[in-house]
């Protein structure tokens, strides 16, 4: 029989424990792991709280959560998670992840990670997970530096901005993650951020609900390397929360990437989704076309029939 | 063309006829030429004749065009390699004719097209010539429309005249590879092989024809060692794999894309070598056993990747169809180089398994074997084969597929309790638990390249690290207790043994049989599990005044191949030595003779 058919959807719960139906949406307290690493005020700790909320809310079976992560600050994320989880390698997190969503249908991946691993070492991975549209959720913790080595440049750091590596200010042209995403396909874009927790777990929720490559960009501030970075976007600290107005249509990719252009501190919202087949629905049509064509057929039956040929 | 047994008696004018127990067959022209088609068939229906048979062949590494060979050996009896000489020379061009006259055997017969090529007077002496217009004659029998088209099967129809070649099942072959095209394309094609057949050949030269085999049992298949590799991993259960493209690994990555859908299973193209890797991973993770592959820099770039699923202790299988290198190297031709690679590559300690199939049928086996250690000592596997094995094709008995094929599933049963890295099972080996399985306690397992306590959670405990890197190690100790001894091929005491690993197996034991029939003291062993090392070397090797290691890689600063710096580190034997080529070809059987009897006369101390 084939393997990946076989994946099981929920048929491993046997008798003694609770059926499923009977399951209690889980508590903070069943699903936080390690207290988190993460220096006191780190913005990383709301989108954590959100995470469990979110799974709370809609009652994701303990055993179906699954945490990937890459390296960095934000990437610790699935120590801190009290359910299956990989901390992978630097900028990797996204084809890894991709492993598991098209061999496991059951599964809806949750992928965290930062700005280093989405738009550096990774940056070629999110432009093709993006393309090929593989079904899961990818929020970006954006801090514009680098935290776990204390201060280097980021991709998103802004222009003059000065650290370890640019003392005198940094000159490269940062990275616009959100026009990024939008040229290169993907299906689900959305800004938010940490301090503004009903709307980031709002988008969490869409983005879950999104049957596509979903991304959030979510500005999550370093207070110890890049303090009061997204104050312009924190009424509490006298800046602005412009949401995505309801006119914008979604699915005009030219407005969506208009929005991206607008200047710091920008946008919040959904500036894009399309309904595109994803890569995990192709590739499934392909295998029940060619599943049809031996059906009937043991496995070592296909394969002896490919040998007779080489005869 | 040995053994040739009887020879009827030349009757006036008309060719005689001999009885042949194998023969070399080297076909000559440029890569568009078709030629491979030709060794192919002939590959085929030597498999279809319960022969052996063997092949080698070398393509340009450019994009089209370029001069190309394709070597054929079919034998009565056990056929090792290629042959070292050709019996045939077929040469399409002058630069065949000039450049591969040297490769047969004195005596022996060039086949040439005489609209192209001009011949040598001075070879003439030496050689049998056999002017055939072949191009112009194809186009005759065909029409001139195809051009060039059609003249590699007109050829064989030449061959199977001069070999008395069973021209039904030649017929069948043809029929079958054209079958699904146009029905003119299969009558073109058939006209010209009979048109080649009934060319007469003159009577200046004999035919011959090939004793009946050795009766074997079952049928054979014939293919080369790519898709024999591609075609293992199925059977073992493979239904995922990731993978970039690069020759000579692609065929196989081409193969599992189009053949897994029928099993349900899926093979992705990545974006780059990296994606790839961490892609089957990621499947690996999610429980099932995934593979990825590449050739040459492919595999440099993989070996972070492969890190972390030695310390997240996540099964892989990494295909490395070796070529030469480094660098871009030498794309299309053989060398054994990455044994290091593969054992050692990558930073930190980071154990792995690496197995080498000996030949076409071996690599068939090699991938079943290599999922199931995978699988049950959750730990990546390299499979090091290489260029020669990846296409040469080679005819084997048709495996018991009921019995071999495997289910290999995961399992989402609920556990009670789990923990990823307990350390206190004596093997080291815990079973895995992939997402999706309820843990009753709560308590879920973290995979991770960190270095980690017993839940996978990070830990910068010294003893922690101590005891996780041993346990690491502790497994594949573990395995390699449990493998086979090599058996030794030929005496198991004497003066001379040959250690040899890959694609070599076939010309060393051709070199051992032809040594010992000259009086020589020569045995050989295979090796086919690299890392960890089989048991019971130490003895073998006791048995002998001198161990060669043959190799296709540099003997490197200290004057040692790859294999035989593990043998010398291992074993601390200074009658370990190396025989080392980089010449970008196979070991000819009298090379490996030729540098065994004269290293043994250089003497152990003098290095």
């Amino acid at each position: 029989m084939s393997a990946i058919e076989t994946a099981p959807v929920g048929q491993a719960t046997v008798a003694l424990p609770t059926p499923n139906a009977e399951r209690k949406p889980l508590t903070e307290k069943e699903i936080a792991a390690d207290h988190p690493t993460w220096c006191p005020g780190c913005g990383d700790f709301s989108v954590l709280a959100l995470y469990f909320k979110l799974i709370e809310r809609r009652k994701i079976l303990h055993e179906k959560i699954t945490t990937i992560a890459g390296i960095g600050c934000s990437s610790r994320f699935p120590y801190f998670v009290q359910a299956h989880g990989a901390h992978y390698i630097h900028g990797r997190a996204l084809p890894f992840a991709s492993g598991v969503s098209l061999s496991r249908p059951d599964l809806h991946v949750f992928v965290f990670g930062g700005d280093g691993d989405a738009f550096s070492i990774g940056g070629n991975h999110v432009n093709h997970t993006a393309r090929k549209n593989i079904k899961m959720t990818y929020v970006v913790m954006d801090n514009f530096v680098y935290g776990l080595t204390k201060k280097q440049t980021s991709p998103t750091s802004p222009i003059g901005f000065k650290s370890k590596t640019d003392v005198w200010g940094s000159m490269d042209q940062p990275i616009n993650p959100m026009k990024q995403l939008i040229a290169a396909g993907a299906t689900f874009v959305a800004r938010a951020t940490a301090t503004n927790p009903n709307h980031l777990l709002s988008m969490m929720e869409a983005a879950m609900d999104h049957d596509g490559f979903s991304v959030i960009e979510c500005l999550s501030e370093c207070i110890e390397f890049y303090e009061g970075a997204f104050d312009a976007a924190n009424p509490r600290k006298g800046g602005i929360f412009n949401t995505v107005s309801p006119e914008h249509d979604v699915t005009d990719e030219l407005a969506a990437y208009k929005l991206a252009d607008t200047a710091f501190p920008g946008h919040f919202g959904v500036f894009y989704k399309v309904t595109e087949p994803t890569k995990n629905a192709n590739e499934a049509k392909i295998n029940a076309g060619a599943r049809e064509k031996v059906q009937g057929q043991a496995d070592w039956q296909i394969l002896q029939k490919s040998f007779s040929r080489m005869k | 063309m040995s053994d040739s047994s009887t020879a009827s008696p030349a009757a006036n004018g008309t060719p005689t006829r001999s009885r042949i127990s194998e023969a070399v067959i080297r076909i000559a022209g440029n890569s568009q030429d078709g030629i491979q088609a030709i060794g192919g068939f002939l590959a085929r229906l030597a498999g279809r004749s319960e022969q052996e048979v063997m092949t080698f062949m070398t393509i340009p590494s450019t994009i089209s065009g370029g001069p190309s060979i394709f070597q054929v050996r079919i034998g009565s009896g056990e056929v090792l390699s290629a042959g070292d000489e050709a019996d045939l020379l077929i040469a399409f061009y002058q630069h065949s004719y000039d450049e591969h006259i040297r490769s047969l055997k004195k005596g022996g017969i060039v086949l040439y097209d005489s609209s192209h090529v001009t011949s040598n007077e001075e070879w003439e002496k030496d050689y049998h010539h056999l002017p055939v217009a072949i191009s112009a004659l194809t186009i005759e029998s065909i029409g001139g429309t195809a051009k060039d088209k059609g003249k590699n099967i007109y050829t064989l129809g030449l061959v199977a005249k001069m070999f008395d070649l069973n021209i039904v099942k030649l017929t069948n072959l043809i029929t079958e590879r054209f079958t699904g095209k146009d029905v003119s394309i299969v009558n073109t094609a058939l006209a010209a092989f009979n048109a080649g057949y009934s060319h007469s050949l003159g009577n200046v030269l004999e035919t011959f024809e090939f004793i009946e085999s050795q009766q074997k049992t079952g049928h054979q298949v014939v293919m080369n060692g790519n898709e024999a590799l591609a075609y293992g991993l199925i059977a073992a259960g493979v239904r995922f794999g990731a993978g970039y493209p690069i020759t000579p690994w692609s065929d196989i990555m081409e193969l599992l894309r189009r053949e897994l859908p029928k099993y349900g299973g899926s093979f992705i193209q990545c974006e780059d070598e990296i994606a790839s890797v961490s892609m089957a991973i990621g499947a690996g993770y999610a429980g099932r056993v995934a593979v990825t592959g590449s050739s040459g820099p492919g595999i440099s770039l993989k070996t972070e990747a492969i890190g972390w699923a030695v310390m997240a202790e996540v099964p892989l299988i990494v295909v490395n169809v070796q070529r030469g290198g480094p660098s871009t190297g030498m794309p299309t031709n053989v060398e054994q180089s990455d044994l290091n690679i593969a054992v050692f590559g990558g930073h930190g300690d980071s154990p792995r398994v690496v197995i080498s199939p000996a030949n076409v049928e071996d690599a068939f086996y090699t991938a079943i074997e290599a999922v199931n250690i995978a699988r049950n000592y959750n730990v990546p596997v390299f499979i090091l084969t290489d260029q020669s094995i990846a296409t040469r094709i080679e005819a084997f008995e048709e495996p018991d597929f009921e019995s071999i094929c495997q289910n290999i599933g995961p399992d989402f049963k609920d556990v009670a309790d789990h923990k990823p890295y307990d350390l206190s099972t004596p093997s080291g080996v815990v079973p895995r638990v992939p997402p999706g399985t309820r843990i009753l306690s709560g308590k879920y397992p973290i995979a991770t390249g960190l270095e980690h306590d017993e839940m996978g959670h990070p830990t910068g405990s010294p003893k922690l690290h101590m005891q996780m890197t041993a346990k690491r190690r502790k497994k594949l100790q573990c395995l390699g207790e449990s493998l086979p001894v090599p058996e030794v091929y030929g005496a198991s005491e004497g003066n001379i043994l040959l250690v040899g690993w890959g694609s070599t197996m076939g010309p060393i034991r051709e070199a051992v049989d032809k040594a010992t029939a000259a009086g020589d003291s020569v045995s050989s062993i295979h090796i086919r599990h690299i890392h960890p090392l089989p048991p019971g070397l130490e003895t073998i090797f006791s048995g002998f005044n001198h161990v060669f290691v043959v190799e296709m890689n540099d003997e490197g600063l200290y004057g040692y191949g790859q294999l035989a710096n593990l043998l010398r580190a291992r074993y601390c034997d200074p009658k370990i030595r190396g025989l080392t080529k980089v010449d970008g070809l196979n070991w000819k059987v009298r090379e490996i003779i030729d540098r065994a009897r004269s290293t043994v006369s250089v003497g152990i101390l003098k290095r």
